[in-house]
């Protein structure tokens, strides 16, 4: 190393930069970086009975995994769950947020009460919603007068919990929106009233495309968490819910193989998968984004 | 302008209209905790409000749920989760945008991996940990992915990179050294990151379910969420119960909500897609 001496002020900016960085630095590598490959690793065995033992079983578990119709039908579930959800709460919340960007008496009540689900416990969220759902006593069956299984049915409850998350989810799309719309010169909006522009063809000749990569930025993340729900469905489907087979998603069979059953190593195998499906959801829409988000 | 005040009109519409949907499940929520069960049961007339509000279902849920319990240990173990990630991040985010040290672009690509990575991956190994560590149902086996932050050590360097360059010459000038600088110069500008972090952070500890559930499984030592889940099988039809216990779990929140929404509103949007 004689060829690039440090000075005193440089050797005294390395060693405080890594005491700096080492408490973050051994956390993450402990509990993020070691984990990741222990996951993979652990994919390659069988536990025993009891959570007992660990064989290994080499492939074993990724061959079940591609013959297993209840991960297929989880992965369908979830598939259906986020091509709900995320489109849907994107479009809503758009808007939204295309309202709420202009001079408005109460804005700012709007944006509080739209942003209030994101603060309570999807926990919380679940049972009140469950009971909303409820098929007898609950509050759209009888305000409505239908008599709809809304969380029973194996053919619709998916898409009952997918309502909830586009709920909850809303206000947050709509304030990370409303921060990309921020940027945009009002003077386009009043060039474009000047030449009799409607309000919607504004909205989707310029906001839309001008605020096309906040809308990616959210699309990429809102698939990511949308592929990894779990809270809502564990919450409003129980045990002996009919609709059970046809409502657990990716992250609910790893919950329910890891803790539930102590079958750790067909759990890492089910979170390796939807790693991987994740991925390649997300090359996906890095790849397609070319097409349709303008940056400047 | 006639085209101008309908275009109004409409557009106040539909925001009352999704103000209102935002609102109904809490409000039904609020309802249901102060009725008897036997009116959440009638459906032919069907009752919207409680003939007497049943003020004791209070004190029936808070007797059987321990309340006082459940709300120290996630007030526990939020205030820990917080210390850990401001303190940590703020170091890592000054030396990541402020420093020149040799491995810095390796590490901090380790950062930005483990953003990229659903947490589910880690949960089988740090569970583990933890149980070989014997800290099952402890406060500080809550706190256990939460001891750093890959996002607010992302945070906190995005912050610091926003900083003039002169700040640390004028400090070195006046014979601060490095630590001095960071800790009286540079990280008091940072303050309403550090803020974002903060409530990010404890936001996204009150709301978490798997966790809590995996590493303290006894109903005394553990979160509000968990607690809930765990009361909804056993109360299964009884709503005013199970409304009641939603409510108490989340009202304090929705107060500091109400009192700091610019804070909460701005630290998760800053925070961006990890919720």
């Amino acid at each position: 190393m004689s060829r690039m001496k440090m000075t005193p002020r440089e050797k005294n900016e390395t060693i405080w930069g890594w005491i700096f960085i080492a408490p973050t630095m051994i956390g993450l590598i402990v509990l993020n970086i070691i984990p990741i490959f222990q996951t993979i690793y652990q994919s390659f065995f069988k536990t025993g009975d009891f959570g007992k033992g660990n064989k290994f079983v080499g492939l074993a578990n990724y061959q079940k995994v591609f013959g297993d119709t209840e991960v297929w039908q989880a992965l369908w579930n979830t598939v259906k769950y986020a091509v709900v959800e995320v489109p849907i709460s994107i479009v809503i919340a758009l808007i939204l947020a295309s309202f709420l960007n202009q001079k408005l008496k109460g804005r700012e009540l709007f944006r509080t009460i739209m942003f209030l689900p994101m603060i309570v416990a999807p926990a919380a969220i679940a049972m009140v919603w469950k009971w909303i759902y409820n098929s007898n006593f609950g509050l759209i069956n009888n305000m409505f007068g239908v008599k709809v299984n809304w969380i029973s049915n194996p053919d619709i409850a998916i898409y009952s919990i997918a309502v909830i998350g586009i709920w909850g989810v809303i206000g947050y799309n709509m304030v990370l929106f409303l921060a990309g719309l921020q940027e945009v010169p009002r003077d386009y909006y009043e060039a474009a009233s000047l030449d009799g522009a409607s309000g919607v063809a504004q909205f989707l000749h310029i906001t839309v495309p001008l605020i096309s990569p906040t809308i990616f930025f959210v699309l990429v993340t809102r698939v990511i968490g949308a592929m990894q729900v779990f809270d809502l469905i564990y919450m409003i489907i129980d045990y002996n819910n009919p609709a059970l087979k046809k409502t657990e998603s990716l992250v609910y069979l790893f919950y329910k193989y890891s803790f539930e059953q102590s079958k750790k190593g067909y759990g890492a195998t089910v979170i390796v998968v939807l790693l991987a499906v994740i991925m390649v959801l997300t090359v996906f829409q890095m790849i397609g984004q070319k097409k349709w988000v303008h940056y400047d | 302008m006639k085209r101008d005040s309908i275009n109004k009109v409409i557009i106040y519409f539909i925001l009352i209209v999704f103000a209102f949907i935002m609102i109904v499940p809490f409000l039904w929520m609020i309802l249901t905790a102060f009725k008897t069960t036997a009116e959440t049961m009638q459906v032919d007339p069907f009752v919207l409000f409680p003939s007497v509000w049943q003020v004791e279902n209070f004190s029936k849920v808070v007797a059987a749920m321990d309340f006082v319990k459940l709300y120290a240990n996630t007030i526990l173990m939020i205030a820990l989760r917080v210390l850990c990630a401001v303190v940590t991040a703020t170091l890592s985010g000054y030396a990541f945008a402020r420093m020149n040290f040799k491995g810095k672009n390796f590490m901090f690509g380790i950062v930005l991996f483990q953003m990229m990575i659903p947490v589910q991956i880690f949960i089988i190994p740090q569970y583990v940990m933890v149980s070989k560590l014997h800290l099952t149902n402890t406060a500080l086996g809550l706190l256990f992915p939460g001891l750093v932050t890959a996002f607010g050590t992302f945070l906190l360097r995005q912050a610091y990179m926003g900083l003039p360059r002169d700040l640390e010459e004028a400090a070195r000038l006046d014979g601060c050294n490095i630590p001095q600088t960071f800790l009286f110069v540079m990280a008091p500008l940072t303050k309403s990151s550090m803020v974002a972090l903060g409530i990010f952070t404890a936001v996204f500890a009150y709301k978490d379910l798997m966790w809590p559930m995996i590493v303290c499984p006894n109903p005394k030592k553990t979160t509000l969420a968990a607690a809930l889940a765990n009361m909804s099988g056993q109360y299964s039809q009884k709503y005013p119960e199970l409304m009641m216990a939603a409510l108490i779990s989340c009202v304090p929140m929705i107060i500091l909500y109400i009192i700091f929404q610019k804070q909460f509103i701005e630290g998760i949007a800053t925070s961006g897609g990890k919720l």
